[in-house]
């Protein structure tokens, strides 16, 4: 398990594996915001926390179908099937892989950009705190995504598609943290249902993924 | 009569719907007819709403049935899953268009009605952003039927999307509930309320939902049959080939 | 015959109208899909007989 982590990992952080662009689509969301909306900052440090974590969960869409495209191409992903390892245990390492190169990054860089977006004091700890309980759920549903679109040419559209309603609590609740933490208020009751969704979904989602991945390798 | 699990033989399901779908599709022509023409014509104007009222009697029936709709999707993708019966993964998929069009009703007289009444086409408004969400879920679930050549495996991938679908639509709507609260009027059938609409309007308001079933059910059946046809066709054109 | 719909004359019957198309053209299509399936079955069917 921890074999298949690391390689992951490695595969991921190779030139070519998709590490920096979900960072750089992130900043760049965040530098086109201002454009769009103008540069005022009253309007930018209102709006800062949705478009942060909006910003996130697009960056995190986008590497998607990176998840199981190569080992299913290459054909290790039969290989992986037919090892003794169970498809679950595949499925939730491979999701934690995809964590640890996209999401964590993002929690990391979220400040920063809140910087570009004049993000008031109060909300960084929340905005940070809500990312990193948040993103988990979004590389956990996002697999189940990439399971169901593996054996598929252009999947990618497919795939957000299925993936973009299944993200509406996670978004919900996390932007809801950080607006409330940016504005001071108490942000603990979304805090506790956002922690709920995301231990929910890395608890259950993977026997579907599991599951939806053996049908596609059938 | 022997148990239901008898109708998930293609052929006996073929058979019934030749005698049970006449039936069902003339009874849900009489009650959509008699309940919107009485709703329609011979329903009393609102004292606050006008005639805008009479919309109710789509808007509340289409809602009502995109919930449903999806219900029943996901208890026949559960079957599906469990008891591998093809004419009930079917039966699903035949069911999916049924149910985007009854939302897209369901949103499209609310908006029509919302206009005048609460001055907007549009506000993010819980059951409004909900049913918003439901639609996607439609859209994803056809989307993926649509884009997977071998049935069997789109038949469970689709089963298990209805039912991650399910989950995520239910705390989509707890989440949205704590998101935003609403202008909607609260549900208007409950019987204990005050608010519960007046029986001048409640009973072609019943009718029409008993017809929207029939006219669903009658759909379902002949969707559902022609996927079968379509299906033994492709088989047979497939053993052609072979031989 | 007609009910007076008053000044709101315009809602009422778009949202019908609309509503009732739509109805209107999901059960012509899923007629005309089982019309088509059913013939193409049918033609199958013969020539394997034939």
């Amino acid at each position: 398990m921890i074999a298949l982590l690391v390689r992951d990992m490695k595969l991921a952080m190779r030139a070519g594996g998709g590490f920096g662009l979900g960072l750089a689509f992130f900043l760049i969301v965040t530098v086109l915001v201002p454009f769009g909306v103008g540069p005022e900052s009253g309007l930018l440090s209102k709006i800062a926390p949705g478009i942060l974590w909006l910003g996130a969960l697009l960056a995190c869409l986008l590497s998607l179908d990176r998840i199981f495209a190569l080992d299913w191409e290459d054909g290790s992903l039969d290989l992986l099937a037919t090892s003794p390892l169970p498809m679950e245990g595949v499925v939730t390492i491979k999701a934690l892989a995809h964590w640890l190169t996209t999401g964590l990054p993002l929690c990391l860089a979220a400040p920063l950009f809140g910087l570009l977006l004049s993000l008031p004091d109060t909300g960084y700890v929340w905005l940070v705190l809500s990312l990193v309980i948040g993103t988990p759920a979004l590389s956990v549903v996002g697999t189940f995504g990439a399971a169901l679109t593996v054996g598929l040419k252009r999947g990618g559209l497919l795939l957000s598609l299925l993936v973009l309603p299944l993200y509406v609590p996670t978004l919900i609740f996390g932007a809801e943290v950080a607006r409330r933490g940016a504005l001071g208020m108490d942000a603990m009751t979304p805090l506790l249902m956002l922690g709920g969704i995301t231990a929910g979904t890395i608890a259950l989602l993977p026997f579907a993924s599991a599951l939806v991945l053996r049908v596609n390798l059938r | 009569m022997g148990s239901i699990w008898e109708y998930a033989n293609p052929v006996k399901f073929v058979r019934t719907s030749e005698i049970v779908l006449p039936w069902v599709s003339v009874i849900a022509m009489v009650t959509l007819v008699v309940g919107l023409v009485w709703g329609f014509f011979f329903t009393p104007d609102d004292y606050r709403q006008g005639s805008t009222v009479k919309i109710i009697y789509l808007h509340v029936p289409a809602a009502l049935m995109a919930i449903n709709v999806w219900f029943m999707m996901l208890v026949t993708s559960l079957i599906w899953l469990i008891r591998r019966h093809h004419v009930s993964a079917l039966a699903a998929k035949a069911a999916a268009p049924v149910g985007i069009i009854m939302t897209v009703i369901a949103l499209v007289t609310g908006a029509i009605w919302g206009q005048p009444m609460w001055g907007t086409w549009w506000a993010w408004d819980p059951r409004l952003t909900s049913f918003l969400i439901l639609f996607l879920f439609y859209l994803g679930y056809i989307a993926l039927w649509e884009a997977i050549d071998n049935p069997d495996t789109a038949a469970d991938l689709t089963a298990v999307l209805c039912i991650v679908g399910s989950v995520f639509a239910v705390l989509s709507r707890y989440a949205v509930n704590f998101w935003n609260q609403g202008l909607h009027q609260g549900a208007s059938l409950s019987l204990d309320k005050e608010e519960n609409v007046a029986d001048v309007f409640s009973t072609p308001l019943y009718i029409c939902m008993v017809g929207f079933g029939f006219l669903f059910i009658a759909l379902v059946f002949l969707r559902t049959r022609t996927e079968i046809h379509k299906r033994r066709t492709k088989a047979l054109l497939a053993r052609e080939r072979l031989g | 015959m007609m009910p007076d719909l008053g000044k709101y004359a315009d809602t009422v019957l778009s949202a019908y109208l609309v509503s009732i198309v739509l109805l209107v053209v999901l059960v012509a299509m899923s007629l005309r899909a089982s019309r088509k399936a059913r013939a193409d079955l049918e033609q199958v069917e013969t020539r394997r007989r034939g």
